[in-house]
């Protein structure tokens, strides 16, 4: 009796240090949301404020002087997907129609700024939303999550479109978001490829030196930044490569697939070898059986590998430092967030505002993929 | 229904070729490539602002003046300290955490998702953040909260015997929690029939934590602590933001902050290429180590 009631006050005491240990947590990222919502006066207070009277000046800062009418579009479109999303999908018919009416109607409004807007990054947004349309319509599937999938595509394009739109309407920091997200979009897209192609034939075929290699692949991932940045600032220089979305996206390419081939790899060696050898004996090729059997299977790996990869090019910060110019073209967040430092009378409510624009998508992907980021720390070694 | 030449489609050979060289040409050109260009620059001397000038061979002059120079044992000091106090703190905090998590309650799965959040943040973003909450006037979070403690105002940031210390307090916010995910992956493996076994036996907490507990997660902890070993060697985001270029003074710089400044400052390419060699081969050969326990433990899950 006594040890039960010793154990059951040891679980509560338990408890409490982890009650006092997350509020440790996320006391700073608190403090950034806070500070960004607070007016100059609270944030400089001589006693910080825990309880302030909210502003959204700091944000208004981030924005471009005029806000663009399609704006109110995109955040509509983009809303209702995600709203959308939670939904219980009773009739998977209705659903089905729904989603596609609504990338529909995304297409169309990114086809209709494109036209009032002749803009690059409006063009290659226009034709990502048709892939993204063409790719995972959901047309012809039966299955409520492929539904959700696609309207979470058009919601995230949306949102994009938004970044765009105020980029183009002159606003510098969405200048330097858009440029993280199309070098982070590009080079996950490059790096995942590369990496389940990779994957699939060191887990499947005999590959003369396959540890080695292997070893090889990952250890390129060990290298310091700094280390390997040097001749490759050379190199860039050199080639015109400096300060230009190819160049980072090459680069995040290349450290992102050594990755991206070990994560793969563990997630393909548990798809059964026993489908692709019926699928052969059934005169499928092995390349039919790679893209019909092998990539459905695959896809909660891909898309946990493509998050993570998105995630470490979002956060990167040595390379595009060096790489790139602060106010240049291909100018990614991390070192335009931080160039502030180095200049007097720093502006932290606007830091904090551009801080936590930053990390909110993170923050997101790291509550979607919880379940999968033991195996993406360890490089796919750890399983649960 | 298909013609015989269609069906027999691509060769193993041709597919595991073309499937394999995409990765394989990138890495040569992307990271053998420049590190080969690295390593003959690292004999020459060279200047990049200069790129006119031809580098001149001197041979291993670059590292001779490397290795006698007695200021970058310093940074090798104050990196191997930075390592040595954070990855420490970090196993105790992360491990301890992953005790206590290793049991059920409500909302375990959220309130393990939040702990763990700092840790896919960019660190040199939040860590540009935290200059603000470690600021040594009155408006600094940390301050206004341990001054009580201390008995005034601490200079995080600005004095150089504290500087250190606030740098493996952020790196310890962000890594302590990969500490705690790999301990409590181990922490959940361990079979429950075990504890049962010692529990008839009698065994005392003690006794169950470490001849039960302690060998059956080793594996992993070391992984984990490899792991942070060898990032935390290569620490730069952080000291660039945090304490500006790894000041005060130098209380701070890192071999990577040092080996930043010799390339991108000072533009004295050939000697940071040759720099960039000495820390490059501790990295490999903690990595080697690192890759050897990941195989262990792959080939034994």
């Amino acid at each position: 009796m006594a040890q039960i009631e010793r154990s059951r006050f040891g679980h509560y005491v338990a408890l409490a240090v982890i009650v006092v240990a997350v509020l440790i947590y996320l006391t700073p990222i608190y403090w950034i949301v806070a500070t960004s919502l607070k007016s100059p006066a609270d944030i400089i207070a001589q006693v910080p404020q825990f309880l302030f009277r909210v502003t959204l000046e700091h944000y208004q800062k981030l924005m471009p002087d005029a806000v663009p009418g399609l704006t109110y579009v995109f955040s509509a479109e983009a809303l209702i997907g995600i709203l959308a999303c939670f939904l219980p999908v009773r009739n998977i018919g209705f659903a089905r129609r729904f989603a596609f009416l609504w990338n529909g109607l995304l297409i169309l409004t990114c086809l209709y700024a494109l036209a009032t807007t002749i803009n690059y990054n409006f063009l290659m947004l226009s034709i990502y939303t048709i892939i993204v349309f063409l790719l995972i319509s959901p047309q012809k599937s039966t299955e409520a999550r492929r539904v959700r999938l696609s309207l979470v595509g058009a919601s995230v394009l949306a949102i994009v479109a938004i970044c765009t739109l105020f980029a183009h309407g002159g606003s510098k920091y969405f200048h330097q978001l858009l440029n993280s997200i199309i070098i982070g979009f590009g080079s996950t897209l490059l790096a995942v490829g590369f990496g389940t192609l990779s994957a699939y034939a060191f887990s499947r075929f005999e590959v003369a030196g396959k540890e080695d290699l292997l070893f090889f692949i990952l250890s390129t991932r060990m290298l310091p930044p700094v280390v390997v940045v040097i001749p490759i600032y050379l190199m860039y220089s050199a080639l015109g490569l400096r300060d230009t979305h190819l160049g980072l996206i090459l680069l995040y390419t290349t450290f992102n697939v050594s990755f991206a081939v070990w994560l793969m790899k563990g997630f393909i060696d548990e798809i059964p070898k026993e489908y692709e050898d019926a699928a052969l004996v059934d005169g499928y090729t092995r390349f039919q059986t790679f893209v019909k059997v092998v990539l459905p299977q695959s896809v909660t790996g891909i898309a946990a590998t493509a998050v993570f990869c998105l995630i470490t090019a979002w956060n990167e910060f040595a390379f595009a430092l060096v790489l790139t110019e602060v106010g240049g073209r291909a100018v990614t967040a991390p070192p335009s967030i931080t160039s502030a430092i180095g200049s007097s009378g720093v502006d932290w409510g606007k830091i904090a505002a551009a801080t936590f624009v930053f990390l909110l998508p993170v923050a997101i992907f790291t509550f979607l993929m919880r379940g999968h980021l033991l195996r993406g720390v360890t490089f796919g070694a750890v399983k649960k | 229904m298909r013609t015989a030449r269609f069906s027999r489609g691509f060769s193993d050979y041709q597919i595991k070729m073309a499937f394999i060289m995409p990765t394989m040409i990138l890495l040569i050109l992307m990271n053998i490539f420049p590190l080969l260009w690295s390593l003959y620059l690292s004999f020459h001397r060279y200047k990049a602002s200069m790129p006119n000038r031809p580098a001149k061979f001197i041979g291993p002059q670059n590292y001779a003046r490397l290795l006698t120079d007695p200021e970058i044992w310093g940074y090798f000091q104050t990196t191997a300290y930075f390592v040595v106090l954070a990855v420490i703190t970090q196993f105790i905090i992360g491990f301890g955490l992953a005790l206590l998590l290793n049991r059920e309650f409500r909302y375990k799965g959220l309130v393990t998702t939040l702990i763990l959040l700092p840790m896919m943040l960019s660190p040199v973003v939040v860590g540009l953040f935290w200059r603000f909450i470690f600021a040594s006037d009155a408006s600094g979070l940390v301050n206004y909260l341990l001054s009580p403690l201390f008995g005034g105002p601490i200079g995080w940031t600005t004095d150089p015997k504290i500087a250190m210390l606030a740098v493996v307090i952020v790196d310890t916010w962000m890594w302590s929690p990969f500490m705690m995910l790999i301990s409590l992956a181990g922490l959940s493996a361990i079979p429950k029939y075990l504890y049962e076994a010692a529990d008839v036996d009698r065994a005392s907490q003690w006794f169950k934590f470490r001849w039960i507990t302690l060998p059956l997660v080793s594996p992993l902890l070391l992984i984990a602590l490899l792991f942070r070993t060898m990032d935390a060697f290569k620490m730069f985001d952080i000291v660039y933001v945090l304490t500006r270029e790894g000041g005060p003074g130098i209380a701070t710089e890192t071999v990577s902050m040092n080996l930043y400044k010799l390339a991108f400052r000072n533009y004295n390419t050939g000697k940071a290429c040759a720099m960039a060699y000495i820390l490059l081969i501790i990295i490999v050969a903690l990595s080697n180590i690192y890759v050897k326990h990941l195989n262990k433990v792959r080939g034994e899950a």
